[in-house]
């Protein structure tokens, strides 16, 4: 399986670390909102298909991605810079940074 | 007056690291290894948009123009630059002192200078098969039209992490973290050894 940094080129993925699910939305730290916090640590969109994902190239530039994968093909559909803008699995997450 | 007195740098390849020819080599050297020993390495930082900035400071304390692009760098031979993370350089110069020569112009609203130079060892592979053995090594494209002169590129090498500057057409400087240059000196030799190797 090849990532391809936006900074490094196509690497291998022994070079990455998976991040977890890139659809997740963090509370405010001091939010006391117990639902919004549930959803954030246990809910999961789980698809069979193009799926949002953040990694990071720990083994080169050291960047945190945002990486649209297919879970069932496991092709990587695209990849941008967490910071910057991205595209996103199902427009979800459009728009945040 | 007499000349200070420095402490000589220890180098962490001492034990393993035996000048001569070694293994497949009665048809000749086909790479040559050697320890670099360069006086400054920096690694500096720019914050978000503050790169151009960040690169104007190199060029004036180094004369050095950094090309554009991801993992752009140049190398005049006795200083070197390349990029080898967004925002991110490591300057190197043959002679030490480099850390200070910087000091006052990266001003916090540009960004973070840090002195590596007692942390990384720089290890060069310079011949003919140079870019064999390190296809040998790191998952990447070694071809120059895809690894230009002078350009960087951040891998690794068994979770050895190690930064690369093409700094020829058959020679690469390759910086890795003091405590495991020796051990991967020690497996540059072995895989050098099928095409013959030299430790100048
Ligand atoms: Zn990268």
């Amino acid at each position: 399986m090849l990532i391809t940094c936006p900074y490094c080129g196509p690497r291998d993925v022994i070079e990455f670390t998976y991040q977890g699910d890139g659809n997740r939305e963090r509370p405010q730290p001091a939010s006391q909102d117990l639902d919004a916090w549930n959803a954030y640590v246990y809910d999961r969109l789980n698809p069979a298909g193009d799926h949002n994902e953040i990694w990071q190239h720990s083994g080169g530039c050291r960047a945190h991605l945002r990486v649209v994968r297919n879970t069932i093909t496991h092709e990587i559909l695209s990849t941008a810079f967490a910071r910057g803008g991205h595209k996103s699995a199902d427009n979800r997450a459009e728009g945040r940074s | 007056m007499a000349e200070p007195h420095l402490p000589e740098r220890q180098s962490p390849l001492e034990p393993e690291y035996h000048p001569g020819s070694h293994g497949n080599f009665e048809h000749g050297v086909d790479v040559i290894l050697s320890e670099t020993r360069p006086g400054s390495i920096l690694q500096l930082a720019a914050w978000p948009g503050e790169e151009k900035r960040l690169i104007e400071v190199i060029r004036k304390v180094t004369g050095l123009a950094l090309p554009d692009g991801a993992g752009g760098g140049v190398n005049s031979g006795a200083r070197a630059v390349f990029g080898f993370a967004p925002g991110k350089f490591t300057v190197v110069d043959e002679a030490e002192g480099l850390a200070q020569a910087f000091a006052g112009s990266i001003t916090p609203a540009i960004g973070t200078l840090t002195d590596l130079s007692h942390g990384r060892t720089a290890i060069r592979i310079a011949g003919p098969k140079a870019e064999w053995v390190m296809a040998k090594f790191f998952a990447i494209d070694f071809a120059l039209p895809a690894f230009p002169l002078g350009a960087g590129r951040s891998t690794n090498h068994h979770d050895i992490f190690a930064q690369i500057q093409r700094s020829g057409a058959d020679q690469f400087d390759i910086y890795v973290f003091r405590s495991f240059a020796r051990s991967f000196w020690k497996a540059l030799c072995h895989a050098s050894e099928e095409v013959g190797y030299e430790v100048q």
